[in-house]
């Protein structure tokens, strides 16, 4: 790595963690009624909505009407999105006349950016009018981020709350987190992209001239390209600060028009993180313990930091298939020239870490040990920094389950946070951290006997499986980014990915609600001698190597068969 | 509950999927007119490109760009795309190996070919190749066109876009802007 590119790496994590506190305090003052400084001025834009949409805010519910009121919310926005998508040809905004999509690809779709995967199984500037993209997947992106962030903070009430019934009101949740938190961030950010070069207009493509004419099929002399246009600085900005990921393109943030300077891509992976790493620091605030979210924190860079470590490095060093033909240098298939060696792999690791899935760089061409860091940091659940909500629930599920191996180690009944954690608890936990692999690895087992999830393939081999290992894992674990070669458009795989995707959404939070709303019932005990401190470094360290074995034991056998047996036949 | 999902929906869509991003197109159109609208480049009102999208250039008097892996032309900028390729995949080393001759051969002079000339961007559209890929041309294309080499690395320099901020990202030169730039000279 040149200098340049170590300053980079600094600066990155400076303004990353300068963010934190700031950003954190704000959002746990947000989910505390409160609205500090310039926020005051969004209060009747709140008012109205509720108004609207015949909400009273102040109604306090039990974890089953919070759970409740998410799944109807969660399911009428899939069914809008899967409608747009089937009559997008009657709807405005459709300079390009794109025909409905089909039955199997608007269900994926929808479930995808309900769920908030984002997975794409289709070319944005191929397919979608820009109605659709605004109405369907834009507003998605925002409220599936706000559902997450809504159960989070639902978990954050249960575990501070004494005695009580109720953890909060969803709406009220939902809402807060859309109007105070993502929007105006995904507005400061749109403009500043659009100011780069972001396109964000509704004009219909424009074609320009080639200076040198080429050809295309069957040897038809091409003259023209046609640029795409569209609303896509507004849909960007978001799609980084919600963990999304779905692009406005195919080529997602790879594409010029999407992240077309060294500016906006910086911007851009700040905000794949920035929420995530701040709610450790609202979780903290929240349960009265700002250590506790600072211990979060520190668990999701142990395991962050060597992670991107080996995704940069395998880029850089010149790989066997460069020196073998004479070729020295970094592996820039797949990569773009403005954004370079490191940014692609910090991004690459920062998105799979973050349940993002938007990518600067083609996953599917990265060598494979950059590969393998990519799907481990998708199947350590997505609780590395993970979705926007859904990271810091995951993460602190996998705490309670860190708390009663320790506990079982010493022969005492565990407690996190002054909360006794019983039979209950732990089965809600175990359902939470075994249904994401479950997912993953029975979405690759019915990819890799079918016939549709074979002929999907692009590349053979080790490298095969992987892009299928690949495709469920991501969904499997709501992430969204993909092994690109993979044609994924195809009605079985559409179906089953869909499935994953709902079950490994809503199969963990669910069960966290439960956790919720049964610690919220309980008593808080004040901390004893014999209490495990859950802000020492001996408890991040015990933190960081569950959820690091558990995925490993997960996933190990079969990363063995994709990117580890490719490796070695790399290395012969 | 049900009423109040329905409603909630509309009203966010109304705000989120509506307002927003209307309001953020008129904001970008009156603040940034060029850059919202494809930052494209025009020749007496035609649009001749957009300097953030590559081009494809096989003949030896331009500058080549990187190769691109869209379909079914390259460069084709209304659909996107990389390789895919994997790292053994067959087809890839067979890529590779043609377009080693094919620069070996319109570039006699010799040199390390530079990497990214011989592997597809991520987009199919990066509008640059690196410096060092641009000198690797540079014999080629002074010798074609018949211009003094010191005054192609000159437009060389204008073109390339140095780290944004002085730290920020790789030095690239916008290839073509470049090459509209050589034949201007003509």
């Amino acid at each position: 790595m040149t200098s340049l590119e170590w300053i980079q790496i600094v600066v990155y994590f400076a303004v990353l963690f300068a963010l934190v506190k700031p950003l954190g305090a704000y959002m746990a003052a947000i989910y505390s009624k409160q609205e500090p400084g310039p926020a005051k001025v969004l209060k009747p834009l709140e008012s109205v909505i509720y108004k609207l949409s015949g909400i009273d805010p102040s109604t306090e519910m039990s974890w089953a009407d919070y759970a409740k009121s998410m799944l109807l919310f969660n399911a009428a926005g899939l069914l809008l999105v899967y409608a747009i998508l089937r009559t997008q040809q009657w709807m405005p905004w459709n300079p390009q006349s794109f025909g409905p999509l089909d039955p199997h690809t608007a269900w994926n779709i929808a479930v995808s950016f309900a769920t908030n995967t984002n997975w794409q199984n289709y070319g944005g500037e191929t397919v979608l009018s820009y109605f659709s993209q605004m109405s369907a997947l834009t507003v998605q992106n925002f409220v599936s981020a706000a559902s997450g962030m809504a159960v989070a903070v639902a978990l954050a009430r249960g575990l501070s709350r004494r005695q009580t019934k109720s953890i909060g009101n969803f709406w009220s949740d939902l809402i807060r987190s859309t109007i105070y938190v993502l929007l105006p961030l995904s507005f400061a950010l749109a403009l500043v992209l659009a100011s780069q070069g972001v396109v964000q207009n509704l004009h219909p493509y424009q074609p320009a001239s080639l200076t040198e004419p080429t050809t295309g099929e069957k040897n038809a002399k091409v003259t023209e390209q046609l640029i795409p246009m569209g609303p896509a600085a507004s849909q960007i900005a978001i799609k980084q600060l919600g963990t999304n990921g779905g692009g406005f393109f195919n080529a997602n943030s790879a594409h010029p028009f999407e992240n077309p300077t060294p500016l906006s891509n910086l911007l851009q992976m700040l905000s794949i993180i920035l929420i995530p790493a701040a709610f450790c620091f609202t979780f903290g605030q929240m349960v009265n313990d700002k250590r506790q979210g600072w211990a979060l924190l520190a668990v999701m860079l142990i395991i962050f930091l060597p992670l991107m470590a080996t995704c940069i490095g395998s880029e850089t060093v010149t790989s066997p298939v460069y020196s073998k033909l004479g070729i020295s240098g970094p592996n820039m298939e797949g990569k773009e020239v403005r954004i370079g060696i490191m940014n692609s792999g910090l991004w690459a690791a920062a998105t799979t870490a973050a349940s993002n899935g938007s990518v600067n760089s083609m996953h599917d061409s990265y060598l494979p040990l950059g590969g393998a860091a990519q799907l481990f940091l998708m199947q350590l659940g997505e609780v590395i920094f993970g979705g926007v909500g859904s990271g810091l629930y995951g993460l602190v599920v996998f705490a309670i389950l860190a708390v009663f191996l320790a506990g079982l180690m010493v022969g005492r009944t565990p407690e996190y946070l002054g909360k006794k954690i019983e039979a209950f608890e732990m089965k809600m936990a175990s359902l939470t951290i075994l249904v994401p692999p479950a997912c993953s690895l029975i979405g690759t087992a019915v990819g890799v006997v079918s016939v549709q999830g074979i002929a999907a393939l692009f590349n053979y081999g080790p490298h095969g499986f992987s892009e299928i290992l690949y495709a469920f894992t991501s969904m499997g674990n709501n992430n969204g980014s993909a092994f690109g070669g993979y044609s994924a458009n195809a009605p079985l795989i559409n179906t089953v990915g869909g499935i994953a995707m709902l079950a490994s959404r809503y199969w963990v939070a669910l069960p966290v609600l439960a956790i919720a709303g049964s610690l919220a019932a309980k008593k808080t005990v004040p901390p004893s001698a014999g209490t495990l401190p859950t802000h020492s470094g001996l408890f991040v360290m015990m933190l960081a190597g569950t959820v690091v074995i558990v995925g490993a034991l997960a996933f190990i056998p079969a990363l063995a068969l994709g990117p580890i047996v490719e490796h070695l036949r790399l290395m012969k | 509950m049900i009423r109040q999902s329905v409603q909630c929906l509309l009203t966010l869509t109304v705000l989120t999927g509506l307002v927003y991003p209307l309001l953020v197109t008129v904001i970008a159109q009156g603040l940034f007119p060029n850059a919202a609208n494809g930052s494209l480049l025009t020749n007496n009102g035609h649009i001749t490109g957009s300097r953030l999208l590559g081009q494809p250039f096989e003949n030896p008097k331009y500058f080549w760009s990187r190769p691109s892996a869209t379909g079914p032309f390259a460069y084709n900028t209304a659909s996107s795309s990389g390789s895919n390729f994997g790292p053994l995949n067959p087809d890839f080393r067979k890529a590779l190996e043609t377009r080693i001759a094919a620069l070996k051969a319109a570039n006699p002079q010799g040199g390390d070919i530079p990497i990214d000339l011989i592997t597809a961007s991520a987009s199919g559209l990066d509008p640059h190749i690196s410096p060092a890929a641009a000198e690797y041309q540079l014999a080629r294309v002074s010798n074609v066109r018949g211009i003094n080499v010191a005054h192609a690395r000159e437009l060389i320099a204008r073109y390339t876009d140095t780290p944004q901020l002085g730290f920020l990202g790789n030095a690239g030169v916008n290839v073509l802007l470049l090459n509209q730039a050589l034949d201007r000279k003509e």
